[in-house]
């Protein structure tokens, strides 16, 4: 099997047993799929959480039909109470940054794409990869627990900060049992990212065929590579903040409680902690997280618009150093989330010059992708409308950003609707919208099938236009003064901001039942959709030149050789505008001639 | 399709840049002397944001319409000079931006946080707890005697826990569930929490700031119009974080005299 | 045929009717051989007057009150010489402990961001309904020592709320999670025999059985006070508290 050069992993026959074939599979390409499925689960799970926030905000008093039964508690009569609320809101945040924006882009795409990508048969550790899948399952799991915990789900934000979170139950109801498993679930999923990172990283940088320079990987690959680098790095971080933070609530350590604390009268026995210690160790792993959840969008971003644009990249090496100094310069600038936060005000004005500086990496790759659009014969497939509207979004979703990096500025828009705003423009749409163009593009491949185009174009225009209509009004919000995390707004200051409110939960709505269309094409397209040739898209990267759906081992026993990089679109030999990666230069000679 | 894309992307590019622009939802109107350097911050932001913001989307249309592929045999062409005039064009534009936004917009954060609050200034201490803020003037001996975790009693009022007993400097501390300052005089509110994180915002003044249990945290302003403005917390403390709130009024000098006399006599 | 079913209709009546006969007969024994308890609550010395209490913070509550109420841990009845919400209870000397439930319904009252009454009195696991009459949520918080801490949240119009205490415990105060100054305090009996002094810092305790005991009263600032009475069949037995105030 060896040729030599490329390693080998040692699987050889695909396994027979159901079991081993689709539930415990070794198999990068099924674990990348269940990591898939379980972010789609968890999409759709999050996405009724937030109607469920929106409709109590502007319709607090409609009795909503059926969550009685799930809270007899939580909402009496179907009316939520303030609590509820807030609990709806943390695991909204919390399935949707981790079980959503942290598996789907990196381990679902990235774990299937990947192996095939570099010309490997597998990932380097497929026991490991298998582990990493299954430990983020019990980790969801054990979030989805405290739904049906007494005291309910935690209140405290996906950001849970102390003392808040960190006293237990005498700060109020949703901080008992049910904070407690937030922390282990989070803690479990740190493990499965972490086993995750490593096996990317070691595949990546060894399972390479020959002729697969670093310098001829795909963006995309990149995009995996740097972003597994980010989460080895900072999930164990976080890590170590959620065992700290299950000390703090049961073994009566005072990592984040200071002394002298009186909580419902009740005085706590906690003295010398730090709030801002878990602040600080939150962050470390909050900003590159949210990279995390970018990276690979960018990565599969730059490698789909060359395909339908049908020329290369614009500035492939420029790009990557702008991923790079993008990752590098993520750790450097966490102190923005915690301007106003009681931090030396020296070091917020230190923080600031580094996050003010990420403006400059992040504008020139999006001019890149301006200039590779520019000048091109552009084929407007469902996929490239995705990957062309991410542009858009991402651009919006970053003004933002250069608001709300000034920290005197931040001041005034710190907690308020301009940062929901913000930071649901670049993970809740352009981090989206980035996976659903690698969904459409990648699909053939994976299940051998095209999806429905009609249907797409119609998930697309209603998605494009509605995130504009739910988000962008949150700007207007924010620069009003409408402050963030309020269950209602009970008082004279915001009633006049109530019908944006209506507008937004009408919108969210709409766009919301507009996913299950994009739901349906992926299911049905799985059965009935039309039958998918191995290159489609007419695309150069090594996947496209292997049947779809791939045989077990990827190249059949074969081992991939490749001869240029992944750019070579617009350069005619014959009557193709392409070169794919793997072709040998006699057959190009041999079409020429 | 190229051209609905471009012509959704240019209806939504300058429906946002108009409501921006009208001021249809905007900032309160501001109520003091550091918030007028903020809003001037505000607005150079929103003008370098906004050119950005036209110039990228509206290019993005444009780029969408004009080289959609149409079935002829168009070439595709290269960007001339490739990366590398975009690399200098965003160096030159951007860089010269974020150095201006960051050295020029910290005028603001320095004269609120590196330069300490006036020695004339009026001091309050500001207790925020599970789910009101409370207020505390020193009186005329402009001391706050210290909070006596152990007999702060809600049902009677004494929400700093003081004991005007022993403490001497208890004695002639006043204590209020609403703010009120005197305009154009400078105020110091020292920030304090007594159970969970909390946070002090009031939009007119321009001025947010975390309380932090375990600390005592400074901010100083100066109030340069009269009104009656809302004081919220900001920051996530529980199931009534969004019922958490008071009142800071401006007032003349000689109703705040008044005021604070009529708050004497309830202690 | 018809004949028998009107002869089993007459049968049944009859013993209805009997029963009646029997039940009331024992209720008009039972008072028949029971006494009452009333007195007064007196005070000796002023009685500091409340502190305004400031709910700007809650605009609807607010305007529920032009003149603000005031705190309420001292209550002055008419006169100025009596106290109201005092709560008055039998704490010995009782026999058995099978007593009737009582079935005046037990309401808390959430209105004006103010619990009314102050001071609820009811038995050990007799229904209490907790009533949100604002605009606003509330969560009420009772903090007892003997009986499980519990806190519920009630938006506004969201349905009562019902509650009960399986132990016996005189004043658990009674909080507000949302809104601070909220004050009322409960008191839980494994008897009926208790009371709460009124407005002219009166109170009566029905039903009494005859029998000599400990009557306690209880203020939640003024501390407990106890004295002993006898209990006469169709009789009242005064009994008086006087508190000091400095």
């Amino acid at each position: 099997m060896s040729d030599g050069v490329t390693p080998v992993v040692h699987h050889a026959h695909a396994p027979t047993s159901f079991i081993r074939r689709y539930v415990f599979s070794l198999d990068h390409k099924v674990i990348g799929q269940q990591y898939y499925m379980l972010a789609l689960f968890s999409v759709f799970i999050g996405m009724l959480l937030s109607w469920l926030v929106r409709i109590h905000l502007v319709w607090a008093k409609f009795p909503i039909p059926l969550i009685s039964h799930l809270s007899p508690n939580g909402a009496p009569g179907g009316v939520i109470t303030p609590e509820y609320y807030l609990s709806l809101l943390t695991l909204h945040g919390t399935l949707m940054v981790f079980f959503v924006l942290t598996t789907a882009p990196q381990s679902g795409f990235g774990n299937y794409i990947l192996p095939i990508q570099i010309g490997a048969e597998d990932m380097a550790f497929p026991t490991l990869n298998m582990l990493s899948f299954w430990t983020t399952f019990v980790a969801l799991v054990v979030l989805v627990s405290t739904f049906f915990v007494k005291d309910g789900p935690p209140i405290s934000g996906w950001t849970a900060y102390p003392p808040l979170s960190a006293i237990g139950g005498d700060a109020g109801p949703g901080l008992s049992l049910g904070q407690d498993l937030w922390a282990i679930s989070i803690a479990l999923f740190c493990i499965g990212s972490l086993m995750g990172a490593l096996n990317f990283i070691v595949t990546t940088l060894d399972m390479r065929c020959r002729g697969m320079l670093l310098s001829r990987m795909p963006l995309s690959t990149w995009g995996w590579l740097i972003t597994a680098v980010l989460a080895l790095l900072s999930f164990a971080v976080l890590f170590a903040a959620c065992i700290l933070l299950i000390l703090d609530r049961n073994a009566g350590t005072s990592f984040f409680i200071p002394g002298g604390l009186i909580v419902s009268e009740k005085i706590q026995p906690h003295s010398g902690g730090s709030p801002l210690l878990w602040q600080h160790l939150f962050w470390f792993f909050g900003h590159p997280e949210v990279y995390i959840a970018i990276v690979p969008g960018w990565g599969i971003i730059s490698q789909i618009l060359p395909v339908f644009a049908r020329k290369p990249i614009l500035g492939y090496k420029v790009i990557l150093g702008c991923l790079g100094s993008i990752a590098g310069l993520s750790f450097m600038v966490w102190g923005h989330h915690m301007f106003v936060s009681g931090m030396s005000p020296y070091s917020g004005f230190l923080f600031s010059v580094p996050t003010l500086i990420i403006t400059l990496p992040a504008t020139i790759m999006t001019l890149l992708w301006l200039g590779t659009v520019w000048g091109g014969k552009l084929r407007l497939t469902t996929s490239m409308l995705f990957a062309l509207a991410f542009i858009s979004v991402f651009v919006t979703g970053g003004l933002g950003g250069m608001f709300l990096a000034q920290p005197s500025l931040d001041i005034y828009l710190h907690a308020t609707y301009f940062v929901v705003g913000h930071f649901h423009m670049v993970m809740g749409v352009a981090a989206i919208f980035a996976m659903l163009a690698g969904t459409y593009f990648w699909y053939p491949k994976m299940f051998g099938r095209m999806l429905n185009e009609t249907l797409g174009k119609i998930h697309f225009w209603i998605t494009f236009v509605g995130v504009y209509a739910i988000f962008m009004p949150m700007h207007f919000l924010g620069l009003a003064g409408n402050v963030r995390r309020y269950s209602e707004f009970t008082d004279d200051f915001l009633q006049p901001l109530i019908p944006v409110h209506k507008f937004i939960t009408v919108c969210a709505l709409a766009v919301g039942a507009t996913q299950f269309i994009f739901l349906f094409n992926v299911f049905w397209s799985m059965l009935k959709g039309e039958k998918a040739p191995d290159n489609p898209w007419d695309a150069t990267s090594l996947e496209w030149s292997i049947p779809s759906p791939p045989p077990f081992d990827n190249f059949d026993g074969k081992h991939p050789v490749v001869y240029r990089g992944p750019n070579e679109y617009g350069t005619p030999s014959g009557e193709k505008d392409f070169e794919m990666q793997a072709t040998p230069p006699a057959e190009i000679q041999r079409r020429t001639i | 399709m190229a051209k609905l894309f471009a012509i959704v992307m240019a209806v939504i590019t300058l429906v946002s840049v108009w409501i921006f622009v009208a001021h249809t939802w905007w900032f309160p109107t501001v109520a003091s002397e550091h918030g007028v350097d903020m809003d001037h911050q505000f607005k150079e932001t929103f003008i370098a944001a906004g050119f950005a913001f036209l110039v990228s989307q509206l290019g993005l249309a444009t780029f969408v319409w004009k080289y959609a592929d149409r079935g002829d045999n168009r070439k595709i062409r290269i960007f001339p000079g490739g990366a590398r005039w975009l690399i200098i064009l965003s160096l030159i534009f951007v860089g010269s931006e974020v150095f201006a936004l960051e050295f020029v917009g910290q005028k603001v954060w320095s004269a609120m946080y590196f330069k300490k609050a006036p020695q004339d200034s009026l001091r309050v201490q500001v207790l925020g707890g599970q789910f009101a803020f409370y207020f505390r003037y020193p009186g005329p001996d402009n001391k706050f005697a210290p909070i006596h975790v152990d007999k702060i009693d809600e049902g009677t009022q004494n929400y700093f826990g003081l004991d005007k007993s022993s403490d001497e400097e208890a004695k002639d501390d006043v204590v209020t569930a609403s703010l009120a300052v005197p305009i154009n005089r400078p105020v110091e509110l020292l920030l304090e929490a007594k159970d969970v994180g909390h946070a002090f915002y009031v939009r007119e003044l321009r001025i947010q700031q975390d309380l932090v249990p375990g600390m005592e945290i400074a901010v100083h302003f100066l109030p340069t119009r009269l009104g009656k403005f809302e004081v919220v917390c900001t920051q996530l403390c529980g199931l009534g974080h969004y019922n958490m709130r008071a009142y800071v009024e401006v007032m003349t000098q000689e109703n705040f005299d008044k005021w604070l006399a009529d708050q004497v006599s309830q202690q | 045929m018809r004949t028998t079913h009107v002869q089993y209709a007459a049968k049944a009546f009859v013993l209805a009717g009997a029963f009646a006969v029997i039940t009331l007969h024992s209720a008009a024994t039972l008072a028949a051989a029971s006494g009452t308890i009333s007195g007064t609550i007196k005070v000796d010395g002023t009685v500091p007057k409340g502190k305004a209490i400031d709910m700007s913070k809650e605009p609807s509550c607010a305007a529920k009150h032009p003149t603000p109420i005031t705190t309420e841990q001292v209550m002055a009845g008419t006169g100025g010489n009596t106290l109201e919400n005092v709560v008055v209870y039998i704490s010995a000397g009782l026999q058995g402990s099978n007593f009737p439930m009582r079935t005046e319904p037990v309401t808390i009252e959430q209105n004006g961001c103010q619990y009314k009454p102050h001071m609820i009195v009811l038995q050990v696991n007799e229904d209490m309904k907790v009533v949100n009459s604002d605009q606003t949520s509330h969560n009420i918080h009772p903090m007892p020592k003997q009986n499980t801490e519990w806190n519920k949240s009630q938006p506004a119009g969201a349905p009562p709320i019902d509650a009960k205490f399986t132990t016996q415990e005189v004043g658990i105060p009674v909080k507000c999670n949302i809104h601070p100054w909220m004050r009322s305090y409960i008191s839980v009996f494994n008897h009926p025999f208790f009371a709460v002094s009124d407005k002219d810092g009166k109170f009566t305790i029905k039903n009494v059985p005859p029998g000599t005991y400990t009557v306690s009263s209880w203020q939640e600032t003024l501390g407990t006070q106890t004295t002993q009475v006898t209990v006469a069949a169709g009789q009242t037995a005064a009994a008086t508290f006087t508190y000091k105030t400095r």
